[in-house]
């Protein structure tokens, strides 16, 4: 029970980040109708605005070591602890959630500019094409990342306030068995209410409104006299920002190197398919689906019945879904369908 | 086809002649070792075979290195159990390739589009996971399959001196120039065939379902036959590519079954022009090349190169061309291709076409139209 449990948590922390990227995924593609093979890259930017926000805060001044009195000795001490003393400390311990501040403008305005860019001139082209230029426009973006940050993860720790584990068997009554580390329920909790915060926009807003009608049929929308393009590229921007953010909020459970992005595509690719292309629901729900099912095939019991599973699972269920339900879990009819 | 030398014949002929000779012409550009000619002609083949499935019939695959793995893998099971005979382990890959494009195919052409897509690429990711992880036994994991001196080899008599024993075609050893010779006879004749089957009624059929797949099937055209026949033969392709792999260098691992190398040939394919006889071969060469040329430049080589330059220049552009060779060369690989996608969606072909065009309107209004037409016919 207690290995149910962990396994259940572990799932809906993989899930969440799951379903955050399919979630940015699924709005590029249901308002603009690209398949985008850069957004991986985008949960690794995401990634790497924490690490540079991290060095940004980190950026030291050489002093000499005063403890050491027997050779010249010299340590670096950041700029931060220099001015502002325990307060500076503070906030570079806190480096990671402090750059979402930094994360949300960034994120918009690559997102932004990539859009306006590049993507707005293959609305007219085929998949295959879009598929394309966005798989070359990744690889720039990866190996530019490689060029500044190197090769090797990069280590962003979570804030010490919160490094340690909660004890959550107790939570439920369930002994001392089960704890997890507060940095992955809080990165859960995140997730939560980012998507929640995206379906409260598209749901309750003007603006998403406007978004959902256009989703559904653009030229209508665009006849009505609302310039459909500008809100379509928003939201481009917002699919960034949501992306980016989750990038930022995963980086402590797993220190980001520069084909973090495309360990994720794969994976996002095939959440957004199984959800159903085009449904925001579906690429949620199939996240956390996928993310739990996951967890549940890596444990030593399902492994000793099915050896393997553990490293298919996703693909299997993503073969199984497509054959028996072409649209996914919850695609809707006509989209993307010859 | 009745008469002999017709344009096809020339075409193939010519093929020959220039794969064979580019030990030769291929000297001045410091491309002329084995090793890299060994490389254009396996990624050659794979890449021709690649664009039988997407240049012709349009479905693009994700999932095509997991052929070239099992290919390999084949390959060096046949070296290890039975013999050193390069031509035995082409035949088993082949064999072997074939039967898992069958299922993957069978299933996977079930969908189209995107759909396709991701189906090719989840049977490759599992296919690279599973080598990784519950495969062990047969793949060796991590480490990558290796010939052993233990090995039964049941139809090789003579006895393995020191060392491991190497591939050979009937006693002729295949290190380098043999090899290299190896692999392009071997590219040549699956160059010759896919120019047949392109110019067959069946390779009509196949861009009759890519130009319109619902027309031909109210016509009462099954296609599905015809998707899955195009698919496995492009799987044998890749197979054979990943066989020759482990003829040249006996040694599998599971790395070359990740779906960025899926990725690779499909930016061959992209580069030189999908649909076209000679785009894959030159896109998988231009792109091996550019692999092998810029990865070896480093610091210094361009400090050469921009020496003339003054030196606060010369510091700030040495730097700046840095990120695009050594260990960054993908990023040029990556502009490179974005370049083409957005503006030369032919790819090389589709330049070469355009450039002919331009030269020929400037020749002259008379010649124009007759060079501008056997132009037309040689990319097709």
């Amino acid at each position: 029970m207690d290995a149910v449990l962990l396994q259940l948590l572990n799932g809906l922390d993989k899930g969440g980040a799951y379903a955050l990227i399919a979630l940015g995924l699924t709005l590029i593609f249901g308002t603009l109708g690209v398949v985008n093979f850069a957004h991986g890259a985008l949960f690794m930017l995401g990634a790497f605005c924490a690490v540079s926000f991290q060095n940004l805060l980190t950026l030291s001044k050489r002093v000499k070591d005063e403890s050491v009195t027997f050779f010249e000795a010299y340590k670096e001490i950041p700029y931060l602890e220099i001015w502002f003393g325990d307060t500076g400390t503070l906030l570079i311990d806190m480096a990671v959630p402090l750059s979402l501040i930094l994360t949300v403008p960034i994120m918009l305005a690559i997102g932004y500019s990539m859009e306006r860019g590049l993507i707005q001139r293959f609305y007219k082209r085929t998949h295959a094409e879009q598929i394309l230029v966005t798989f070359g426009l990744a690889i720039v973006l990866q190996e530019l990342v490689k060029a500044n940050f190197g090769a090797n993860p990069i280590p962003t720790p979570a804030p010490d306030l919160v490094s340690g584990s909660a004890n959550v068997g107790s939570w439920f009554g369930l002994g001392d068995n089960v704890i997890y580390p507060w940095w992955r329920l809080i990165f859960f909790g995140f997730a939560g209410v980012v998507i929640a915060g995206v379906f409260a926009f598209l749901q309750l807003t003007t603006f998403g409104m406007v978004v959902r009608a256009g989703m559904a049929d653009r030229e209508t929308v665009g006849l009505l006299g609302i310039d459909i393009d500008r809100k379509f590229t928003i939201v481009f921007g917002l699919a960034a920002v949501v992306t980016g953010m989750a990038g930022v909020m995963y980086a402590p459970i797993l220190p980001p190197d520069y084909h973090i992005g495309m360990d994720f595509l794969v994976l996002s690719f095939v959440v957004v398919v199984v959800g159903g292309m085009g449904s925001l629901g579906g690429a949620v729900a199939a996240g956390f689906l996928l993310g739990i099912l996951q967890s549940f095939a890596s444990m030593t019991e399902v492994k000793a019945i099915i050896p393997g599973i553990d490293q298919i699972v996703i693909y299997l269920i993503a073969v199984i879904v497509l054959l028996t339900r072409p649209r996914g879990l919850m695609g809707r009819r006509g989209v993307m369908e010859e | 086809m009745a008469q002999f030398p017709n344009k096809d014949h020339i075409l193939v002929l010519g093929f020959a002649a220039v794969i064979l000779l580019m030990p030769l012409w291929l000297q001045p550009f410091g491309a002329g070792y084995p090793d890299l000619l060994q490389k254009f002609a396996i990624f050659g083949l794979f890449a021709i075979g690649f664009n039988i499935l997407f240049g012709m019939t349009g479905y693009l695959s994700f999932g095509h290195a997991a052929f070239i793995g099992i290919g390999s893998y084949t390959a060096l099971w046949s070296f290890k159990l039975f013999s050193m005979n390069a031509l035995l382990a082409i035949v088993f890959a082949m064999a072997v390739t074939g039967v898992f494009a069958l299922l993957i195919g069978f299933i996977a052409l079930r969908r189209s589009g995107i759909y396709f897509s991701i189906l090719t690429l989840a049977f490759a990711q599992m296919c690279y996971n599973l080598a990784y992880s519950v495969l062990t036994p047969i793949t060796n994991g991590e480490t990558g399959l290796q010939l052993e001196q233990a090995d039964p080899r049941i139809f090789d008599s003579a006895p393995v001196g020191d060392g491991l024993p190497l591939p050979d075609l009937f006693g002729m050893g295949l290190t380098g120039y043999n090899g290299f010779y190896f692999c392009a006879v071997v590219l040549i004749i699956g160059f010759y065939i896919s120019v047949r089957l392109v110019r067959s009624p069946f390779g009509m059929m196949l861009k009759a379902v890519k130009s319109n797949q619902n027309r031909m099937k109210y016509t009462g055209l099954n296609t599905r036959p015809y998707l899955l026949s195009a698919f496995v033969i492009s799987g044998i392709y890749a197979g054979l590519a990943g066989a020759l792999m482990v003829v040249i260098d006996p040694l599998a691992g599971a790395e070359r079954m990740q779906w960025t190398a899926s990725g690779e040939v499909v930016l061959m394919t992209i580069l030189g022009g999908a649909g076209t006889l000679l785009g894959p071969m030159i896109g998988a060469a231009v792109i091996k090349y550019c692999e092998n040329i810029f990865s070896a430049f480093n610091q210094g080589v361009l400090n050469d190169i921009f020496g003339f330059l003054p030196d606060g220049i010369q510091g700030a552009w040495v730097s700046f061309a840095g990120l695009f060779v050594g260990s960054g060369w993908h990023l040029t690989l990556g502009v490179l291709f974005m370049l083409i996608v957005i503006f030369l969606p032919g790819g090389a072909m589709e330049g070469f076409q355009r450039l002919a065009d331009w030269i020929s309107a400037r020749v002259g209004k008379a010649t124009a139209s007759k060079s501008k037409l056997n132009e037309q016919e040689g990319a097709e």
